[in-house]
């Protein structure tokens, strides 16, 4: 592969092999059956590196209950991100009013009224209601593969509307929450490796709203609660994070009462691997055509 | 000055104790302070004393405490 690094280079030779199959929009895409397997690889790949954790499987659908959105306060920190749902719900009039509005090119969006779900805007999100209660001695741990939403429609292949993510949430004592991160950031770093990317770590902040939001960025930064996994798959300068460590402190306990046995306050972490992300890196580095991939990244993905 | 703080953080800082039972130099996360909470205190505090907070000021430590809102008003009032 090329040396440079161009978003531009990677979306057309994504789309001239036939791995991401563009709808019209930017930043939703199809995938193809090699770009599915070799996510499907990846995927089991960390399966196995995570087999003896004990982690309880789950799966929810890419929405969300609009009350714990709400709770969350993702629209304090990301409005701009979020993807609420809306839906008709009027009469045959106003049935007919948005028939010929949609036709006629009219705008149409007051015709339809707010729904009780939203479009998941992290990954983690939909399982901390389950938590409400005081958590067994060890606290837990839960395995997901949820899609996201995030409204950022970009030309930019990594930067997507809809993606996926493998994500492991683990709640409990602060201690065994933070020594969890911290291994599995590790365990990040080596899983890249292993699989020829140029991987490194790095604190980092999330994309807050406004001005408020560089505030809450420095608070984030100077309190290290975010690390990523970063690799170059457009950028040089600017690598692209494929695996996103947060360290919530009391936040999502506090508003889902979330208590360990001795009655404290639990605390919660999340990690989650971009799964198209690292994907696209993989494409990047070893070239749109799995089966030329060097024979030790062959191995770890199909053993 | 102070008085006006102590007021916005009553009305702003979602602190889980009493604001009047604060020194000026005790440190207002502690109290209870979010990170939120402190974005909407950084906004009052803006419409109240009619200053706007630089990029290099909008950090953690400006709004830690009611002592270090004070010096970064004053800094701003004489800049």
């Amino acid at each position: 592969m090329a040396t440079t690094y161009s978003a531009t280079d990677l979306y057309d030779g994504l789309v001239k092999h036939g791995l991401i199959i563009p709808v019209g929009v930017p930043g939703i895409f199809g995938r193809n059956a090699v770009f599915e397997d070799v996510l499907a690889r990846f995927d089991d790949y960390v399966s196995r590196v995570a087999k003896d954790d004990g982690a309880e499987k789950m799966l929810f659908p890419p929405t969300l209950d609009r009350k714990v959105f709400e709770r969350s306060e993702f629209l304090d920190s990301f409005p701009q991100l979020a993807g609420s749902i809306f839906s008709f719900a009027g009469n045959e009039r106003q049935h007919a009013e948005l028939r010929t509005r949609v036709h006629g090119g009219q705008p149409w969006a007051d015709l339809q009224v707010m729904t009780d779900v939203v479009l998941t805007p992290a990954a983690c999100y939909p399982v901390y209601p389950s938590f409400t209660g005081t958590l067994p001695e060890n606290g837990r741990l839960v395995d997901m593969q949820n899609w996201v939403f995030r409204h950022e429609p970009s030309p930019e292949p990594t930067r997507m509307q809809a993606f996926r993510v493998r994500e492991f949430v683990r709640v409990g004592k602060p201690e065994v929450v933070v020594d969890w991160r911290n291994m599995w950031l590790e365990r990040g770093l080596t899983i890249m490796r292993s699989l020829g990317l140029p991987a490194k770590s790095e604190v980092a902040a999330d994309p807050f709203f406004g001005r408020g939001g560089k505030m809450l960025a420095s608070a984030q930064l100077e309190q290290q609660l975010k690390f990523e996994v970063t690799i170059p798959v457009i950028s040089e300068e600017k690598p692209t994070a494929v695996c996103s460590f947060n360290w919530h402190q009391e936040k999502f306990s506090k508003i889902f009462d979330i208590k360990t046995p001795d009655g404290e306050t639990a605390n919660t972490a999340c990690l989650g691997f971009g799964m198209e992300r690292v994907c696209m890196a993989l494409f990047r580095h070893h070239g749109y055509d799995p089966k030329t991939w060097p024979a030790p990244v062959r191995e770890k993905l199909w053993p | 000055m102070n008085d006006e703080i102590r007021a916005i953080l009553k009305e702003h800082g979602r602190l889980a104790v009493d604001v009047a039972g604060l020194a000026d130099d005790a440190d207002l996360y502690q109290a209870g302070m979010t990170s939120h909470a402190s974005v909407n205190v950084m906004l009052a505090l803006e419409g109240t004393f009619d200053v706007e907070f630089p990029d290099r000021m909008l950090r953690r430590g400006v709004f830690e405490s009611i002592a270090a809102i004070r010096a970064a008003i004053d800094e701003l009032k004489q800049g």
